[in-house]
């Protein structure tokens, strides 16, 4: 295996997956989040159905990014998951709750504001617990031999509370920006309205965040501020989509903010990568210390060259079969 | 007390993994069934057909997402609950989950969408095609699944250096030795409870009188189904039978509830197994008949538990009783095959009230089978996680701690009530409202407050477009 790295093939197929999850269910979990503010029943019922038909997609990224780390990477899976156990829970909770009020809420009558909360709370959840698994992953895990030895909560921090919160509104940003795009009106207005404050919350966090990484994790420090330099064209990156987000709310662009908000986080994530790389376990292991055998790496990467093209063949197939403004009414139920 | 992580595991992941199992045994069968009628509604052009797919769409698409939510808990279960074993079967098993996840989620999760809000915006063929996708789906992720799972019960093409597993032949671990067993038992269980769902609602349907052409279709086409394959998974499950008889003799004993090794063997037909004194109280039993069913011969010699330390013994009465659950189950299902065929001589069994009340009944029995036989193989495998290589104790997650383990317990009990309650009365409001008024996505649509059936006497009218 010396001609070509499968660990790192490997590495970079997984930060797919995850950057693929966080900007595919990220706007949906934010439409989610925007739920309870919604100005009307009618708004909801479009809200909801501008994701109906691809959130189910959206989240298998989810799955792939678990299976994948089980294949390639088993360490991190079998440190991370008990790691963060009761905010796995909370996570999975949350995606139950949501996944299911698709379907239940067109079904309900009477009990329907019952499962407008269950959408919008289990968005809450679900992003939060994901913004702090961010977190935790840059203040690092105790591991003792090849398996995690910390407590139960030490996920939950200041530091990681922030993190959720930080994801939270960068989700719900994602999901406000997704909704101008997609809907037209009165609910596009209320979108348009919205979406400012949200961009000021995520860069305000984006802020705070930045400033408080260095006092959590010195390494990040040293990487930032001595190693290397280049590293600061990914804030460089964000804040230029950022203001491109701005600028397109302001023009009343309607594709534009969305995009640039899907560019905003992609450089936020890369910064992280690089902040870490090549860790994989903070602060203990890197990614090739975490690799499963060469075998089931090549058996698996295999596969995957021929099958993810595929899929996002397919995927891109049904965004265009639903692409267009989703009126109210529209859907199957 | 305390709290023991072991046991608590245990019990989550058998609560986590039967509560998901019923929802894909289901949907498996179901989207074969959806995909046959768009294929029947593509070629004949007869609106009878699409108006039960599109049916039967909508109460696959509730069971559908309650079995993709509870699938994701079953994926991180692995690392939470069970992370040495995850780390230790990687190799093998993470290949084999990733590989279910590309070749089978997507294919799924993109198809579902565009067969449920797809049907006005592509064209017939494709949303055939949507729905074979689905239906294809289904079965690659039991595929992957069935595979990795045998593979639990008989591990093959891997070899254990210092507690982690390598693969050295993928074919010999994928197609392990129970695999074909096992792969063939589910899908047939499959078809049959969407044949035994489909049947009953169809039945219930016919008893009050409600649409009674189309739901005469459907009932027909399953009861021809049903009465191929029950007598078909009767032999697969022998077959099955053989195959664990070689590779896990200590199950076999326990289904048998057979304490000593010997020739002749009885088969009883009820028996309290009391592992403490290693033996049954209250047999009855038909003499020889175990030896024969297993080894085909009479004086066939049958391993006993005694084979084994007792500590390496399964929870027998468990065993037991489950597979007889599931066998007395499979037996009714052959029976009710053929009392359907002998009404379809005889009369026209749709105006046969018992037995359509029978077949309202028998809706439910799938799923308490497939749950019981789950429980025999899963149990029978104790205490072993890899069969003879891995013990469920070696595989727990070490930093795990008794009242983590109860507290996510407790969480998901409490979750899943409250989604499978719902999801049950939801379902019954699909069910209730049936099929009439097939205008009536478009009412809906214009008021969000669903209207209370506005064409409900329409049924003549329908009946005659649909004839």
């Amino acid at each position: 295996m010396e001609i070509f790295d499968l660990s790192m093939i490997w590495a970079m197929i997984i930060a797919f997956a995850v950057i693929m999850y966080v900007l595919m269910d990220g706007f949906d979990l934010g439409v989610g989040m925007l739920f309870p503010f919604a100005p009307d029943e009618d708004a909801r019922d479009v809200m909801m159905n501008s994701v109906a038909p691809v959130w189910d997609g959206n989240e298998t990224w989810l799955v792939l990014g678990g299976a994948g780390l089980l294949g390639a990477f088993p360490l991190v899976y079998s440190i991370l998951l008990p790691a963060l156990y009761i905010g796995v829970f909370l996570m999975l909770a949350g995606l139950i709750f949501r996944g299911v009020a698709f379907e239940f809420r067109f079904k309900a009558k009477s009990s329907r504001y019952l499962w407008n909360w269950a959408f919008a709370g289990g968005s809450f959840l679900a992003a939060f617990a994901q913004g702090v698994v961010v977190g935790s992953y840059i203040q690092g895990y105790e591991t003792e031999g090849l398996a995690y030895a910390g407590g139960a909560f030490d996920w939950l921090t200041p530091f990681t509370v922030m993190t959720g919160i930080g994801l939270m509104a960068g989700y719900a940003l994602l999901g406000c920006t997704w909704l101008i795009m997609k809907t037209e009106g009165y609910i596009q207005e209320w979108a348009y309205g919205l979406a400012p404050w949200l961009l000021g919350a995520v860069l305000a966090v984006f802020a705070i965040i930045s400033i408080w990484t260095p006092s959590v994790d010195p390494a990040a420090f040293e990487r930032w501020f001595a190693v290397i330099r280049w590293i600061w064209i990914f804030p460089v990156l964000a804040l230029f989509f950022a203001f491109q987000v701005w600028s397109g709310l302001r023009k009343r662009k309607e594709v534009l903010p969305f995009i640039a908000t899907m560019a905003m986080f992609a450089s936020t994530y890369f910064g992280l990568l690089w902040t870490r790389w090549p860790y994989v376990i903070p602060p203990n292991f890197t990614l090739w210390d975490a690799a499963s055998a060469p075998e089931s790496q090549l058996f698996l990467l295999l596969g995957m060259l021929f099958v993810i093209p595929i899929i996002l063949a397919y995927t891109a197939w049904t965004y265009w079969v639903f692409r267009g403004k989703v009126r109210v009414g529209e859907g199957y139920h | 007390m305390e709290l023991d992580p072991l046991l608590l595991s245990r019990i989550q992941f058998a609560f986590v993994v039967s509560f998901h199992a019923i929802f894909p045994v289901f949907t498996i069968g179901l989207a074969s069934f959806i995909a046959f009628l768009e294929a029947l509604s593509f070629k004949t052009g007869n609106p009878v057909w699409e108006r039960l797919s599109k049916f039967w769409v909508q109460v696959f698409a509730v069971v559908f997402a309650m079995g993709v939510v509870s699938g994701i808990v079953m994926s991180f279960q692995f690392g939470t609950n069970w992370s040495n074993y995850s780390y230790a079967a990687a190799n093998f098993l993470g290949p084999m989950l990733s590989y279910e996840v590309i070749t089978a989620f997507f294919l799924e999760a993109a198809f579902l969408g565009v067969l449920l809000f797809g049907r006005n915006r592509v064209p017939k063929g494709v949303h055939l095609f949507a729905a074979c996708m689905v239906a294809l789906g289904t079965f690659i992720s039991a595929f992957w699944i069935l595979a990795a799972n045998s593979w639990m019960h008989t591990p093959a093409g891997v070899e254990l250096r210092d507690g982690v597993f390598f693969v050295t032949s993928w074919t010999e671990a994928i197609f392990n030795p129970s695999f074909p067993y096992r792969f063939a038992h589910m899908a047939v269980a499959s078809f049959l409870t969407g044949a035994f769902v489909v049947s009953g609602v169809s039945a219930w349907y016919l008893l009050r009188g409600r649409e009674i052409e189309v739901n005469r279709k459907a009932l027909s086409m399953c009861l021809w189904l049903i009465l191929i394959l029950a007598p078909t998974q009767a032999v697969i499950g022998d077959f099955h039978g053989i195959n664990t008889l070689e590779h896990q003799p200590t199950k076999v004993a326990a289904m048998e509830g057979n304490w000593e090794t010997a020739s002749g063997v009885p088969l009883l037909l009820f028996a309290w197994p009391d592992q403490e004194s290693q033996s049954n109280r209250f047999e009855i039993a038909i003499p020889k008949l175990a030896s024969l069913i297993l080894t085909h011969d009479l004086n066939g010699e049958v391993p006993g538990l005694n084979e084994v330390a007792a500590e390496e013994q399964p929870p027998v009465a468990i065993v037991f009783w489950g597979f007889r659950v599931m066998v007395g189950l499979g037996l009714l299902m052959i029976a009710t095959a053929f009392t359907g065929l002998l009404l379809r001589h005889k009369q026209r069994y749709w105006q046969t009230p018992w037995f359509l009340q029978g077949l309202r009944l028998m809706s439910v029995t799938p799923f308490i089978a497939v749950l019981a036989g789950w429980i025999v193989t899963e149990s029978g495998r104790a205490p072993w996680l890899v069969y003879g290589l891995m013990t469920h104790a070696q595989g727990v997650t070490p930093s795990l701690t008794g009242g983590m383990a109860l507290f996510t317990l407790l969480g998901y009990i409490l979750v899943y009530a409250m989604i499978f309650s719902a999801g049950l009365y939801y379902l019954m409001r699909v069910l209730q409202d049936g099929l009439e008024v097939p205008e009536r996505v478009t009412e809906l649509d214009d008021d969000v407050h669903r209207p209370a059936r506005p064409f409900s006497g329409s049924d003549v009218s329908f009946e005659q477009k649909g004839s």
